[in-house]
């Protein structure tokens, strides 16, 4: 993998609205023991930011691995936040043969405001990227 | 620390009893949809065969979502600051109806300054599946 994605930041993905009936489906899919929305709900835009940003740079989606998945919130997410993530690339280091891939995205609320930040390892494995 | 009895505990008044979750197949169709990670090892054995796996696996999102759930079970819905885990063995889940159990327990619980950080061991079967799963909530 080209080693000048590192730093770089891939377009915004949303604003996502999040609504109760999608909350009460995830919830319900989750498992989910508590009230409000689950901590891992994020994920439905991440997984569109990382999807994103893996077509940019031509990775082939059946080759990568989600291998770390880490959530940092500044405050929970609420029916009716309007979500955008913007992935950044933090590292890139090669492991046998594999791209070892450090994101890290950023979840903004309509005011621009951080609500969390979410970082996940994609490992991308053999051949050419 | 250790791996099973009970968990050390800072000031909170909270049973940690381990969180057991079942997952058959129809789990993992439910979290396909409700997460738009349509990814056929999570529903195709046969895909799931031709990438070397021992068969269907869940996501490994959906095990760190359980993990979120037992968080919340433990500590009365307290938010949460942070959650994460690497994801280092797949939860094989069979075609049948029985499914397999995630077990979510707590190994180590410290209070410090208005924050609970807690440790985790999340097996199916004799497996560890998570790699130093944490959570971390405002007490």
């Amino acid at each position: 993998m080209d080693p000048s994605i590192v730093d770089r930041t891939f377009p915004p993905v949303g604003p996502y609205v999040v609504s109760a009936a999608k909350v009460t489906e995830f919830a319900v899919a989750t498992q989910w023991r508590g009230a409000g929305v689950p901590p891992t709900f994020p994920i439905l835009l991440l997984n569109d930011a990382m999807l994103a940003f893996l077509a940019d740079v031509g990775a082939s989606l059946e080759r990568i691995v989600h291998g770390e998945q880490r959530f940092s919130y500044r405050r929970p997410v609420t029916v009716g936040d309007e979500l955008t993530a913007t992935l950044r690339v933090g590292t890139l280091r090669s492991l046998g043969g594999a791209d070892v891939i450090g994101t890290v995205s950023t979840i903004t609320d309509a005011a621009g405001e951080v609500v969390c930040e979410a970082k996940a390892t994609l490992v991308h494995s053999g051949g050419a990227a | 620390m250790s791996a099973s009895g009970s968990p050390s505990t800072g000031s909170e008044a909270v049973e940690f009893e381990p969180q057991r979750f079942t997952l058959t197949r129809a789990d993992l169709v439910r979290y396909a949809g409700a997460s738009g990670d349509f990814n056929p090892i999570h529903w195709s054995d046969r895909v799931a065969g031709e990438v070397g796996l021992p068969g269907v696996i869940a996501h490994g999102m959906l095990t760190l979502g359980l993990v979120g759930s037992a968080v919340a079970a433990w500590t009365g819905d307290a938010e949460v600051l942070e959650l994460g885990a690497k994801f280092t063995a797949p939860v094989v889940v069979p075609d049948d109806e029985s499914g397999v159990v995630v077990e979510v327990a707590a190994t180590k619980v410290t209070s410090d300054n208005g924050v609970v950080t807690i440790a985790m061991e999340v097996r199916c079967g004799a497996d560890k599946v998570l790699g130093m799963p944490k959570a971390v909530v405002r007490a």
